[in-house]
């Protein structure tokens, strides 16, 4: 009785689904517009003279010959060798997620277990280090590391990546492991474990969960950063989000917008699939620190 | 723990966070007490025919070598926070004498660099954290209410714009309303203006960056209060009924006072994100109207051959103590929590 009660349909009720298929299409229009726009020439998707020209492709046919084009897409990864930043981003973000995970779970299994003050003002430390703007940091880093003669190459970026990825990580999993009793590895060390034999044999088995939430945002930390890789990489060295940016300055001048709306596209189909795969575990991880406050 | 073991786990992650994130902080606040060195000039006599005549030319060699030498700068004690490209002390005063009425002065001093960026941040932050909060609920509520097969699509789109790079996020809204976009096209036949454009009008570039500021961030909070409504108790709520609460008043006096703790967290986190907004700027290419403070740190970088590395370490010295503000009631509460706990 009761469920049937809350579900009635009331004007409230309407106007809260009109709201929720309004914010649908404003979520994802902007995505699909993009992608359709660019299999089409610039004439077609910044169309000055109608914009059904975008769906039409009236210019791209002829252009092209056909409806849909994918000369943005060439002139992104074979003619400006966009595959080189996909290249660089693949190394940054591997060795950043593995390094991040590692020493996040060592701190934060260490902080979880810790009941001393001290443990506490290392958390409090985070949470002020986890608000700096990450740029602030970059012009400390520039002078130094120019003086040190380590700018511009990638296991710089990757140094850096992690330290400011370690706050945010180290709080998801210092409230993970919170979670995993402490029983468990104190038992193993009745039985003659050490701390370190107790966290090999007995926490790691059962972490995995966490530490993949965890690597998911370690992830979007390290491939959607622009801060820190346009300042702290050489041209050569660059990644892909710093690679569109200057795109735009050089592309625009030539008239090829359409190789940045293709890298664009190219940059935002992997996040699309961690989305579609990891819907679950990137929901959890969002509220894991909420629901504890 | 013992304190050994607690230091040999904490070593990497600590180790990690001082050398690149405490130790930066300190050289962003000495780097702000210096300033480039001057060009060096050689002052030569050249005596012809006619007479002698003094002519000064930059002495590139030995301006490179003191540059190299000291390559810090010249220091500067906190003179560079006090020029015209930060608080602007003379110019303020200036501005003061001269202006009359209070507009006018308010006007002038927020055509200041800095001032103008610090407008805009905080504007951005005021205004972007209370619409994230309400629409956020509002859509969560909505999706609540949805039939189970539809949550799982909606959540799937909900969340792309949040985890979407926001360079790239804010390049795709801009391609959509720049002049020949589809939206900025649309809004120009409709207002029957051609040369109608969201870049020209300092308005409209406000509202255009913080339209894209609650696309980008009303996933989070929206996913949030979802997780929250899932765990409200249905007791209450049944009680509330048969009370005979209308909808409007279960939502005001049952489901908000249950999320309260999580708008709290909310507010949190999107004031430290908002408060340091940055890629958007350059996406939309607004930073005539809208410049951030983080914005203004990475132009000073990028200012081409010759980073203006005193400016930025002036400029994110005083960023660093917007966000401490920011953070100090956060502080103060977690201190008293923990201190209460601790005395239980």
């Amino acid at each position: 009785m009761s469920t049937q009660a809350l579900s009635r349909t009331t004007p409230l009720k309407i106007i809260s689904l009109a709201l929720v298929a309004a914010w649908l299409v404003i979520a994802a229009f902007p995505f699909f517009w993009t992608l359709w726009g660019s299999f089409k020439v610039q004439a077609d998707f910044f169309s000055k003279a109608d914009w059904t020209n975008a769906l039409t492709g009236a210019e791209t046919i002829r252009e092209t010959g056909a409806a849909f084009t994918t000369r943005g897409y060439y002139g992104a990864w074979v003619q400006e060798e966009f595959w080189r930043p996909v290249l660089n981003t693949l190394i940054v973000v591997f060795f950043t997620v593995i390094i991040s995970l590692t020493f996040g779970t060592l701190g934060g299994y260490a902080l979880a277990r810790s009941g001393k003050r001290y443990a506490f003002w290392i958390l409090m430390a985070a949470l002020v280090f986890r608000a700096m703007p990450h740029i602030t940091l970059v012009s400390g880093y520039l002078l130094p590391f120019f003086e040190w003669n380590v700018w511009g190459i990638l296991p710089t970026t990757i140094i850096v990546l992690v330290a400011i990825n370690q706050p945010f990580t180290l709080w998801m999993l210092h409230s993970f492991f919170l979670n995993i009793p402490k029983d468990m590895d104190e038992s193993a060390m009745v039985d003659g474990c050490t701390r370190f034999q107790a966290f090999r044999h007995v926490i790691i088995p059962v972490m995995w969960p966490g530490v993949i939430t965890t690597g998911l945002f370690s992830f979007l930390l390290a491939y959607n950063d622009f801060a820190v890789t346009s300042m702290l990489l050489s041209s050569e060295n660059e990644t892909m989000i710093p690679a569109i940016a200057s795109f735009l300055g050089t592309t625009q001048v030539e008239g090829n917008v359409m190789f940045a709306v293709a890298a664009v596209v190219s940059a935002t189909a992997p996040l699309f699939l961690l989305v579609m795969f990891f819907q679950r575990q990137i929901v959890s991880g969002l509220t894991a620190g909420a629901v504890k406050g | 723990m013992k304190n050994r073991t607690f230091f040999w786990f904490i070593l990497p992650t600590l180790s990690a966070m001082v050398l690149f994130i405490a130790l930066p902080i300190v050289s962003v606040f000495i780097q702000s007490l210096h300033i480039e060195h001057e060009q060096v000039l050689v002052v030569s006599e050249s005596c012809g025919p006619f007479g002698c005549s003094e002519t000064t030319a930059v002495d590139a060699a030995a301006t490179e070598a003191l540059r190299e030498a000291q390559p810090l700068g010249r220091f500067n004690g906190l003179k560079t926070y006090t020029n015209r490209s930060h608080l602007a002390f003379a110019e303020v005063a200036e501005a003061w004498r001269t202006t009359d009425g209070f507009l006018a002065f308010l006007n002038r001093m927020f055509n200041l660099p800095f001032y103008k960026a610090l407008l805009f941040t905080m504007a951005y932050t005021a205004i972007v954290t209370p619409c994230v909060l309400v629409l956020g609920l509002a859509v969560a509520t909505g999706v609540n209410n949805l039939p189970k097969l539809l949550k799982g699509p909606t959540i799937f789109f909900s969340l792309l714009p949040m985890i979407v790079t926001p360079l790239v996020g804010a390049l795709i809204l801009f391609w959509m309303v720049d002049g020949d976009g589809i939206i900025g096209n649309s809004l120009q036949s409709l207002f029957d203006d051609p040369s109608l454009s969201l870049k020209a009008s300092p308005a409209l570039t406000w509202m255009m960056l913080m339209v894209y500021g609650v696309w980008h961030s009303l996933p989070f909070s929206f996913i949030v209060f979802y997780a929250g409504l899932q765990t409200q108790p249905k007791d209450t709520m049944e009680a509330a009924m048969i009370d005979g609460a209308t909808t409007w008043q279960r939502m005001r006096y049952v489901t908000i006072p249950h999320l309260m703790p999580l708008v709290t967290f909310v507010t949190l986190i999107q004031l430290m994100d908002n408060f340091r907004v940055f890629e958007p700027v350059v996406s939309f290419q607004a930073q005539a109207h809208a410049p951030t403070l983080s914005w203004i740190i990475y132009n000073d970088l990028r200012e081409s051959g010759n980073p203006l590395y005193g400016s930025a370490g002036a400029t994110s010295m005083m960023t660093i103590i917007g966000v401490a503000i920011l953070l100090m009631p956060v502080l103060i509460r977690t201190w008293r929590d923990y201190t209460r706990k601790a005395a239980h």
